[in-house]
């Protein structure tokens, strides 16, 4: 357990000890702009320098867009933040030719700006509009005027950053990878998608807004281009998870409450336990850290959407309207999985997505989720490219490793196809000051 | 396919008993104006091609040398209205069927099994007959005759399925590629029954995706499919997999073991539907009809389903017709439950013209369909579309049957 940084006093709690997040008068760029000019990167922008009015700019989010969270500190924010209400997501393959010192440019630029964008400034000491009317603006733009709207920026590194498939040591960094850094196994319902699988290096930005989420990883991939791609990205319009007492559980595209039982940023003690790389884990550079996996999960929701309600109900586990088990009570209830129906039936069946998702039922093996609806057009028949962008953070991949080969038998499979995933190693914060993944080339 | 049904098997003897309800509701005895069927192994002749309405007796006598049974099917050729089996050799029985105004087939199938036997129309004029005021009755008459039309489809698979392996087993892979489709029609038209199976389906009918995400051994239908379309260098399965992955052409000793576990597999499913407590309920018929489109939805409409044959307009016709059939079966019970239950009736039964038709611009089940690799993206939103249009009513006959 860690103190959190002084300089996050009003903002999130890095360590999880309140999770509670900080409304405060809100800082919008164009203010900030004014007032503060060409603060360094990783200045804490405290409540005072804004203008009070902010809080009334953002015109898309639904709670708070003037929280701000710290970039800096003890772990990355943005996995036990409470669950903002969009996300960018982008996955970026570095260069063919990129060296060491590339890979260390980029992501000491990619923290510079993520710490001035988290504190609802604009990308860069002239911005959006303050710099020669000859050059092309250093910040795209289009957040002017928005504030911080809880953004966060998450950076991971994908196995592939450490060495290559052929086993080349692309950065010099193949002894520092972690063993448990590898390509997820292939599991049941598998239909990836090379678009939407992989990667050298992962952004997570999430924002209240969600053209304050699109903006901070616009402006990341154009401060990468020569140096790292996008490989592919997503777009998630409507947290499906609460990672926080304070949240209410949302709902997925299923139309079902989805992570009642997730690890909430309060439980500090499961927090430490299952989600933080411990100190000794190894390797010593991901202390603090943690395991992100993304997985893409295409609903196949025309299906779905005219299956029975009982049906419906019996494949999650529990009732639609309230979110409580099947085996009783109100969505917080714990399950009973002994509980039986008058025909000897269990309550709750035994393929039930809730029973095998359940800790109980994979040696106790708990999960940060933090994912994400998603609906990306349509497809060439007519139907809804949709489902869930999931995203979770662990301790290690073999929490998540046991939870989806348990999923095997899941009825829930019959309307869901994997298409997308991948793997990344999460680095600790930063200093303040410093650079996401300094540990790593220590 | 891959999907798992949510219908369980009503295996226990609290299930419907599925008595010819047909046999008790005779209001003129035997014997007078009763129509003859002078069944032998190799032909079933009815004395008179038309009846009145109402309840109409046969008189059965078997002189082959081997069981047999009498089938009343409705004008699809399908759908069982009427059935009396163990009819044994030598033996005379009369058998009394309730008959609506309409087109009917009757048919013989001797040993139980194998093809209709003696197909010939037979013609019911007059007016409808009020229905029987026992609602009961008819529910059971619905599973019966449901019961009736899963055993007729499980008894022409055997004997398909025999040849079929009998030819990839001994390496006459033309007849077989012949017979690849027209032999899992008889399994697509009733593949939820065999899902409610457990394991099965699995074994039956898994693609090699499914096989392979769900760590079992992949044998059945499509893996001799991909003996007998083999993949070329490069090709990639429906996942996007490389096709030569964990895959390489069966061996002589494969194709033996292959054979002979489908043709096992398949006896299997016709010993549980033929077993004497082999039932279902009224809600798995029409939760079956669902199913089946959902079958079309997922996996014939997108290809996946036949990955090397390409043959997936039989199966998708296939599913459509089971769909139809169990719809059949119940939508006079559906139609009797008021304005409501007949209005939609009336519009499942416009859009199952509709997709019936839309699927005949590719072919019949008969004169065969176009190979599906052929149909365009855009052709296939149009049966998508109409897929989707015929799901939509359908999904909503079980909660009209059972009210």
């Amino acid at each position: 357990m860690t103190k959190k940084p002084d300089t996050a006093a009003e903002t999130e709690a890095v360590d999880g000890t309140t999770a509670e997040p900080v409304s405060k008068p809100g800082v919008s760029r164009r203010g900030l702009f004014g007032l503060i000019g060409v603060g360094a990167a990783g200045v804490a922008v405290g409540a005072g320098g804004g203008v009070g009015a902010a809080a009334a700019v953002g015109s898309f989010g639904t709670q708070g867009t003037s929280r701000t969270y710290d970039f800096f500190g003890t772990h990355q924010a943005g996995i036990v933040t409470p669950s903002q209400d969009r996300l960018h997501f982008a996955v970026y393959d570095m260069a063919a030719g990129a060296s060491p010192d590339d890979l260390i440019a980029l992501l000491q630029e990619w923290s510079a700006a993520a710490a001035r964008m988290t504190q609802g400034l604009e990308v860069g000491e002239t911005g959006a509009t303050g710099g020669s009317l000859l050059a092309p603006p250093q910040d795209t733009g289009e957040a002017i005027g928005l504030p911080a709207s809880g953004l966060t920026i998450t950076i991971g590194f994908g196995p592939s950053l450490f060495t290559a498939a052929d086993g080349t040591d692309r950065f010099g960094l193949a002894a520092s990878k972690p063993a448990l850094l590898e390509p997820l196994p292939r599991f049941s319902g598998d239909a990836l998608l090379p678009g939407a699988t992989g990667g050298d290096l992962c952004i997570q930005a999430c924002a209240d807004d969600p053209q304050v989420a699109v903006h901070a990883i616009r402006n990341l991939s154009r401060i990468a281009f020569g140096r790292a791609a996008i490989r592919w990205s997503e777009l998630g319009f409507g947290r499906t998870s609460s990672t926080s007492t304070t949240q209410a559980t949302a709902r997925n595209l299923f139309g079902f409450k989805d992570g009642t039982q997730n690890v909430k940023a309060e439980e500090t003690k499961a927090v430490d336990e299952h989600i933080w790389v411990g100190s000794d884990d190894g390797p010593a550079w991901m202390a603090g850290g943690s395991y992100l996996v993304a997985r893409k999960i295409r609903m196949i929701i025309e299906t779905w959407d005219r299956t029975q309600l009982q049906e419906q109900e019996n494949v999650i586990g529990r009732d639609k309207g309230e979110g409580a088990p099947l085996s009783g009570g109100t969505e917080f209830t714990a399950i009973d999985f002994g509980a039986k129906l008058a025909t000897g039936d269990p309550a709750v069946p035994a393929d039930a997505h809730v029973r095998l998702a359940h800790p109980d039922n994979n040696g106790g093996a708990r999960l940060l989720r933090r994912g994400y609806n998603y609906v990306a057009g349509n497809d060439e028949l007519g139907r809804l490219d949709a489902g869930l962008f999931f995203i979770s953070f662990q301790r290690s991949p073999e929490q998540f490793i046991t939870v989806q080969r348990s999923l095997s038998s899941d009825a829930l499979n019959e309307y869901i196809k994997h298409v997308g995933s991948a793997l990344f190693a999460v680095p600790p914060g930063a200093r303040a000051g410093g650079w996401v993944g300094e540990t790593l080339f220590a | 396919m891959t999907l798992r049904s949510r219908i369980p098997a009503a295996l226990s003897g609290a299930a419907i008993v599925a008595i010819a309800l047909t046999g008790c509701v005779a209001n003129n005895p035997a014997g007078s104006d009763a129509l003859s069927v002078a069944i032998a192994d190799n032909a079933c002749d009815v004395s008179v091609s038309t009846s009145a309405a109402g309840a109409v007796t046969f008189e059965l006598n078997n002189t082959g040398s081997d069981v047999n049974e009498f089938e009343i099917l409705a004008e699809d050729k399908l759908r069982i209205v009427g059935e009396k089996e163990n009819v044994t050799p030598g033996q005379t029985v009369s058998y009394v069927a309730q008959l609506e105004p309409g087109t009917y087939y009757t048919a013989c199938k001797f040993q139980q099994v194998g093809s209709p036997i003696g197909l010939a129309e037979f013609t019911v004029t007059g007016e409808s007959q009020a229905l029987s005021g026992d609602e009961q009755a008819r529910l059971d008459e619905a599973v019966t005759n449901y019961v009736s039309y899963i055993k007729s489809q499980a008894g022409e698979l055997v004997p398909a399925v025999a040849a079929f392996a009998e030819a990839y087993k001994n390496g006459d892979d033309d007849t077989a590629r012949e017979l690849f489709a027209t032999t899992r029609v008889f399994y697509e038209r009733i593949e939820p029954t065999a899902e409610a199976f457990g394991d099965l389906d699995p074994k039956i009918d898994y693609r090699e995706v499914d096989a392979v995400a769900e760590g079992l051994d992949w044998t059945g239908f499509h893996r001799i499919e991909k003996d007998l379309w083999p993949p070329a260098a490069g090709d990639l399965n429906s996942d996007g997999t490389d096709a030569f992955l964990d895959w390489a052409p069966s061996t002589t000793q494969e194709r033996t073991a292959y054979a002979d576990g489908l043709v096992a597999d398949v006896q299997d499913l016709y010993d549980l539907v033929y077993a004497s407590d082999f039932s279902v309920t009224l809600g798995d018929i029409s939760n079956g009809a669902i199913a089946l489109l959902d079958e079309v939805a997922v996996g014939k409409i997108s290809g996946e389903e036949d990955w090397w044959s390409h043959s997936d307009l039989y199966d998708f016709a296939a599913n459509v017709q089971g769909a139809e059939v169990a719809f059949g079966n119940v939508k006079a019970i559906a139609a009797a439950s008021g304005d409501d239950g007949a209005a939609l009736v009336t519009e499942i039964q416009g859009e199952f013209d509709a997709l019936d038709a839309a699927l005949a611009e590719y072919g019949s089940l008969d004169a065969g369909f176009v190979s599906y690799d052929t149909v365009t993206d855009a052709q296939r939103k149009v049966l998508s579309d109409q897929v989707n249009a015929l799901a939509e009513p359908l999904s909503n006959l079980t909660s009209t049957v059972l009210g």
